[in-house]
């Protein structure tokens, strides 16, 4: 089952080639959706080699290979729009507008982490920037990226909630929940589940019985299935949600057919996946994809490459040199006391974004 | 101030909530056309429509969800369990989403949580629990339990105002038999212990329908001067209070209504055995549900929930110790 979707989605696209996926983007934007790409791989690569020396603690988790379907989605979010991540879309903080820095502070247990070493790695949501940190019970935010919808829906904003979650995620009872909820409700929410093939050792066919894209309709509302290796489709299947979203047209169910192409985390070695099938999907790398559009079109990608090496080197210093958390501190903030922060809002990355967009 | 029974006093918090704030809403099954299991909110569909008394899918993990999703975007919902014991089926969302959301990121999760508790008619193992203590056991949530009418509005009032996730325990046992004075309008019961009646030879510390047991078990009992402390909180756990008390009282018996195992009250047990032992004029004892499921059947519920007589017996033995 696993290699039907996958070619399903491919579409049959010769190796190599690399036409626009959408007229929606200029190239400052097909840019962008590199940059975040580079920076989530440079980034998980350095703190990867982090975790390696012992700096970075517990366990360590990646997104190598699937940075698409991060980026594409975030790309397509209003600065009004909330987002909940999921463990493997660090482009989606870089896009929503998380620095570097941050990010890697958060990975080693700095006090200047997003979650100021409360909690590890991935786990993080900045909520200045409208995201909600995820749990490790999946797809827990999809019942929370609901809510956030729901309210909209009730508040008459025209403005979305987007979250992502995996293949295993589809088999919990919150999936249901939430896809049912949304469906009732018709509420202006995107599903975006990452079908990497495996929910840590498990493959698909021992997941589920049908393709769960198929669920949407059950539901009452729209599935689509999308390359996940192509972040300029990702971008324009979550464009088009997000304006069914905000239409009043209900939720969108996007299934993004990726691979995860490391471990589920860094102590796996992944003996249980056959090495052709990560040789075929290495073949379809987001990056190289990407880079050989911008590259058909006269983009120095060469030099933005250096510019994205640079950045993580600046960004590493910065946070080896940030403080740890004080220990004494280790007892603040389980309760809020006083007047509950709001969520902030994104920064808008896409050149569509008109003045009316995201609005709340 | 009005004569209200504890249900009504309830209603009464959840209709002034609505009234004065936009960001409220109600969630939960039932609650809207029909009024709610226990006709909480009976007719507020009516008044508030049903976009604000929202009749949600079945789906208890969802309630939650959905309401923690609407909370961190700056609404504040109230989520009503049919019964307590639901809240097992949304047990990850309260305590892993809701719970641990302000200290990991700084993100307040205003939402109250509603569980009509407790034994005492019939309900059997799935319509009779009291699960306060789960929460207690896990960071980021309070937990508030009502003995009174007024407390029930006050301490509803406090709940929904609060910026935390907050588990409202309302004793179903006591919707219709508590009646009392209530003050009219919005007011905010502070989350601290009370004391129900003054005394000095032994204190009764307990909560919710428990507080009424202690008082009838204890009056006029031998001529004793018997303390009754109502904890109304459990989280935040009001310690000052139960050391004021033990100092005061030097003979301690704590009732649950709960399974007596890591209960709230052996939490009180544990609090006095550390700070107040130099107080203590006998052993702390404890009255509480054993650990079973709560039978149906009419003698054999009687045979495990803490009785009047249950609560005067041991009262009597510390006194005689």
């Amino acid at each position: 089952m696993a290699t039907n979707i996958a070619e399903s989605a491919a579409g049959g696209a010769p190796a190599g080639a690399a036409p626009a996926a959408t007229d929606q983007l200029l190239v400052e934007d097909r840019i962008w959706l590199l940059r975040a790409m580079l920076l989530m791989r440079g980034l998980e690569e350095r703190a990867m080699s982090l975790y390696r020396q012992g700096k970075v603690p517990g366990s360590f988790y990646d997104g190598y290979g699937q940075e698409a379907v991060s980026a594409g989605p975030a790309f397509a979010m209003g600065p009004h729009d909330r987002l909940c991540i999921l463990h493997r879309d660090l482009a989606a903080h870089l896009i929503r507008g998380v620095t570097p820095a941050t990010i890697l502070a958060q990975y080693l247990g700095k006090d200047t982490g997003i979650t100021r070493g409360r909690d590890g790695n991935v786990h993080f949501g900045d909520r200045r920037l409208g995201c909600v940190g995820m749990v490790s019970m999946l797809p827990d935010m999809m019942l929370v990226a609901t809510g956030m919808a729901m309210a909209f829906k009730l508040r008459g904003e025209r403005r979305c909630a987007l979250t992502w979650f995996g293949d295993g995620s589809t088999s919990r009872g919150d999936f249901h929940e939430a896809m049912n909820w949304a469906g009732v409700q018709k509420l202006p929410v995107v599903f975006v589940l990452e079908n990497n093939q495996y929910a840590y050792s498990t493959p698909l066919e021992k997941q589920f019985a049908v393709d769960p894209v198929e669920r949407a309709a059950a539901y009452g509302f729209v599935g689509v299935t999308v390359d996940g290796n192509d972040a300029e489709a990702m971008f324009d299947a979550s464009r088009a949600a997000r304006e069914r979203a905000l239409a009043g047209d209900g939720p969108t169910l996007i299934e993004a057919v990726t691979m995860r192409m490391h471990g589920h985390a860094a102590h796996d070695d992944m003996k249980y996946v056959p090495k052709e099938q990560v040789e075929e999907w290495r073949q379809r790398d987001p990056i190289d994809r990407q880079e050989t559009r911008l590259r058909e079109v006269g983009v120095d990608v060469d030099a933005l490459r250096a510019a994205v090496a640079a950045e993580i080197d600046a960004a590493t210093e910065e946070a080896l040199a940030a403080r740890m958390p004080d220990p004494a501190s280790v007892l603040n903030g389980v309760f809020c006391e006083g007047e509950a922060e709001p969520l902030g809002d994104g920064v808008p990355r896409w050149s569509g974004f008109g003045a009316a967009d995201g609005e709340s | 101030m009005a004569m209200l029974t504890y249900l009504q006093a309830i209603s009464s918090a959840l209709r002034d909530e609505l009234r004065s704030d936009d960001r409220v809403l109600m969630m939960g099954e039932d609650i809207g056309v029909f009024g709610g299991a226990f006709k909480v909110t009976d007719g507020f569909i009516e008044e508030f429509g049903p976009d604000r008394v929202m009749d949600t899918p079945l789906a208890e993990s969802a309630i939650i969800g959905t309401a923690i999703g609407a909370a961190v975007v700056g609404m504040r919902p109230v989520c009503e369990m049919q019964f307590s014991d639901f809240i097992s089926c949304g047990f990850d969302q309260l305590v892993n989403v809701a719970g641990k959301m302000h200290y990991r990121q700084g993100l307040a999760v205003p939402i109250t949580v509603r569980l009509p508790s407790g034994g005492g008619f019939s309900g059997g193992p799935f319509h009779s629990q009291n699960p306060e203590a789960w929460f207690m056991q896990s960071p980021g949530i309070k937990v508030v339990a009502p003995s009174t009418a007024e407390d029930a509005k006050g301490l509803l009032h406090a709940a929904i105002h609060d910026p935390n996730p907050v588990c409202f325990m309302e004793h179903k046992h006591l919707y219709r038999r508590i009646k009392g004075e209530v003050p009219d309008g919005v007011f905010e019961t502070p989350f601290t212990a009370r004391i129900a009646r003054p005394g000095s030879d032994l204190v009764v510390i307990t909560y919710g329908a428990m507080v009424h047991v202690a008082l009838e078990a204890t009056e006029a009992l031998d001529g004793a001067a018997i303390e009754v402390l109502d904890l109304r909180s459990l989280v935040p756990l009001d310690e000052q209070a139960i050391l004021d008390s033990v100092a005061r009282c030097s003979k301690v018996v704590i009732v649950d209504e709960a399974n007596s195992t890591c209960a709230a009250g052996a939490q009180v047990a544990a609090l006095i055995a550390e700070r107040a032992f130099e107080d203590l004029d006998g052993p702390v004892v404890r009255v509480a549900t054993p650990d079973v499921p709560i039978p149906f059947s009419p003698p054999l519920e009687q045979a495990v929930l803490p009785s009047v007589d249950r609560v005067r017996e041991a009262c009597r033995e510390l006194l005689a110790y």
